[in-house]
């Protein structure tokens, strides 16, 4: 595939990824968003949607690139697909800290725009403590922000220049977390929704046949690796 | 929707009211559909008239009662009520109904009875997405000293008019000092009993839904805080607001509760 291809390609990757943030943009600059009942309901539930299927996504670049060797170039997407993930999982979390945990957002801008900008910390002085207790006593946003935390130790060294850094092998095994990852976010999902709603069923059904497809993969190539070498012991 | 002729109730608050349009298409009610924009949908389907409302149990007289008689029993005050979900967000709501106490009284319970249960229509042929896995109909209660505050009503209408299906009609409870799944929606029946009924979401999680279920800042759900809520209102950020003891009703209500340990009768 020629360079130039690559380059359209890309653009095209962004342009999908960055089309459900416009969106959300547009849902709030047309007006739509204040008509919504509940607007922060709203955005956590969309944000942290396109977060897990973007991760979703980019797991699944891997497992479509083996069916054919004509499509190995997929490869090239697949940290900016995961890029994304991280993206939309950071606007989840900053839904969480500025809009859902207290901190009076329409206050600080209002505050901004008067040009005191101590405001912004003021406030988050004010919730902060309230943050915290939440993370210490709830599981479902503990194992929410590991997923984040995780997702955010992937993308400091996703650039070329660090992966030569740490070395292919190093580099691997700590981009491997992102299995870890998934499967946080899908915990997070069933942790959260209420007793006897079974929503998360279907990202739960496809996060595992994507880690089985995997372990599939690597349980062939180590029949076939070891095929030849009993022959040889044979001999 | 059909107007209703109500008079000023004397229970009102100054806080800006929640648009009629996120009242009514921001629902739990989940005989219509699990998510909160499905009943608005969904609950057409569900007929109003001719409705009956069983009085059974521990009263003088079992009987059963017209929806239509009901209505004219006492004059239709509006009430406006701040209503508190657990999950963390509220609506300010004018309600359209008169006093609970006035329908028990008229249901003459027997000195014995001592907790009065509100049971929900099922009815499968109006509620085809009724979804599985719990244990229907849907049903609440109450002790009968909290039912009879005269801050519990029985509501028929909101915003001047009938009340839309998907907020229960033809006929409610507003318990606006317990969490909101208390105020069982479109009652068929009110049972008189000297047990704590069974209640549906303290069956399905009792440690997340107590009978009580009375508002409490200081006793959190397992997943999320209580001691602040979203306010439902006409903003796109709307402001989270700190949560009152009793929704703020601790004036008409916190006097049933003396001597118990409200962080063990969540």
């Amino acid at each position: 595939m020629s360079k130039r291809t690559i380059l359209i390609l890309k653009a095209v990757v962004h342009l999908i990824c960055l089309t459900p943030f416009f969106w959300l943009v547009r849902f709030y600059t047309s007006g739509a968003l204040e008509l919504d009942p509940d607007p922060v309901a709203y955005i956590t539930h969309f944000t942290g949607d396109w977060a897990l299927w973007i991760l979703l996504s980019s797991l699944a670049v891997t497992p479509v690139r083996r069916l054919s060797s004509r499509i190995s170039w997929l490869i090239r997407f697949r940290r900016l697909i995961g890029l994304y993930a991280f993206f939309y999982a950071s606007l989840h979390l900053a839904t969480y800290i500025f809009l859902f945990s207290g901190y009076d957002l329409p206050t600080v801008l209002t505050g901004v725009r008067a040009g005191h900008l101590s405001i912004v910390l003021d406030e988050w002085k004010i919730v902060w403590p309230t943050i915290w207790d939440d993370v210490l006593k709830r599981r479902f946003i503990q194992v929410g922000f590991l997923a984040w935390v995780i997702l955010l130790a992937l993308a400091l060294t996703s650039p070329a220049s660090i992966m030569r850094a740490m070395g292919g092998k190093a580099w691997q095994r700590l981009h491997r977390l992102l299995y870890l990852a998934g499967a946080a976010a899908v915990i997070h999902y069933w942790w959260l929704v209420k007793a006897g709603v079974r929503t998360p069923w279907k990202v739960t059904a496809v996060l595992t046949v994507l880690l089985l497809a995997r372990l599939g993969h690597t349980v062939l190539k180590q029949r076939r690796g070891s095929g030849p070498e009993l022959h040889t012991t044979r001999i | 929707a059909q107007a209703l002729s109500t008079a000023p109730g004397k229970y009102t608050t100054s806080e800006n009211q929640t648009p009629f349009a996120k009242a009514t298409h921001y629902n739990n009610f989940y005989e219509f559909g699990t998510d909160k924009s499905d009943p608005a949908r969904n609950a057409h389907t569900l007929k109003t008239r001719p409705w009956t409302v069983q009085v059974t149990g521990m009263v003088k007289k079992p009987q059963t009662l017209d929806i239509d008689t009901l209505l004219k029993y006492r004059p239709i005050e509006s009430r406006i009520y701040r209503h508190r979900c657990v999950e963390a967000w509220s609506m300010v709501i004018p309600w359209d109904g008169y006093s609970l106490s006035e329908f028990i009284n008229y249901c003459e319970p027997l000195p014995s009875a001592k907790y009065v249960q509100f049971v929900t229509l099922l009815d499968k042929k109006q509620m085809p997405d009724l979804p599985g896995g719990y244990d229907w109909p849907y049903s609440e209660g109450l002790r009968l000293d909290e039912a009879m505050n005269p801050l519990a009503l029985l509501a028929f209408g909101c915003y001047g008019q009938v009340l839309p299906n998907q907020n229960g009609a033809p006929i409610r409870i507003v318990l606006p000092w317990k969490y909101g799944f208390k105020s069982a929606k479109s009652l068929v029946r009110f049972h008189f009993t000297d047990k704590q009924p069974k209640t549906t979401w303290n069956e399905i999680s009792s440690q997340e839904y107590g009978f009580y279920s009375n508002v409490n800042p200081q006793v959190d759900h397992p997943r999320w805080t209580q001691s602040r809520e979203r306010r439902i209102d006409s903003s796109a950020f709307p402001r989270t607001i700190p949560t009152q003891m009793f929704n703020g009703y601790a004036d008409q209500v916190a006097s049933l509760y003396n001597g118990m340990n409200l962080k063990r009768y969540y």
